[in-house]
């Protein structure tokens, strides 16, 4: 039972670890800033989601694994203002969305 | 030995963030990249700290987080709204 946990854990920092990389590289090759927004959320929600359940299996039920499952719950608040408010300052300093809309 | 192969993936997305942040075209992708790199480090930070078997390492974890959003907040207040005071 010990070792399945421990085997969970690992796919699960597999997993969390893909996501971080992912949203990184969208940071990268996306065209504009509002759709770079796009891709950090992804770290902020999956990656660091995944992480910290991964880490949390891993120590069990003590006091590290609360203030673990602290870290996602403050970036869970912390991330929707940060990137609305840099969104709202882009849209006003004159920045406009690149993508092209289609009208049927 | 899975903490250091998730420690090195780690590394290699702060490098594609520095990336980023060295050529974006304006202000606001350098403040984005920065966010996201404050993110990785409080991450790799408590990883780091399960690696080493020194679990205490999630406390400064913690605090990094909540200092990276008032640095992100604190670097936006330069900019001004039309007809707005802020």
């Amino acid at each position: 039972m010990d070792n399945f946990i421990n085997i969970l854990s690992m796919i699960s920092l597999a997993i969390g670890s893909f996501f971080i990389f992912s949203g990184s590289l969208g940071l990268i090759k996306l065209p504009d800033v509002f759709s770079r927004i796009h891709a950090a959320g992804l770290i902020d929600t999956l990656g660091s989601g995944f992480v910290v359940l991964s880490l949390v299996l891993y120590s069990g039920f003590t006091l590290v694994s609360f203030k673990l499952l602290l870290i996602p719950l403050f970036l869970l608040f912390t991330s929707p203002i940060s990137s609305h408010a840099i969104s709202l300052f882009a849209y006003e300093s004159g920045l406009k969305p690149k993508a092209k809309i289609k009208k049927k | 030995m899975i903490f250091f192969a998730a420690l090195t993936i780690l590394a290699l997305a702060i490098i594609l963030c520095i990336i980023r942040a060295i050529k974006g075209p304006t202000p606001f992708d350098r403040i984005l990249s920065i966010s996201s790199i404050g993110t990785i480090i409080a991450l790799g930070i408590a990883v780091h700290g399960f690696a080493f078997q020194r679990p205490e390492f999630v406390d400064i974890s913690l605090m990094y987080v909540l200092l990276n959003f008032l640095g992100t907040i604190a670097i936006l207040k330069f900019y001004k709204i039309k007809g707005k005071k802020i």
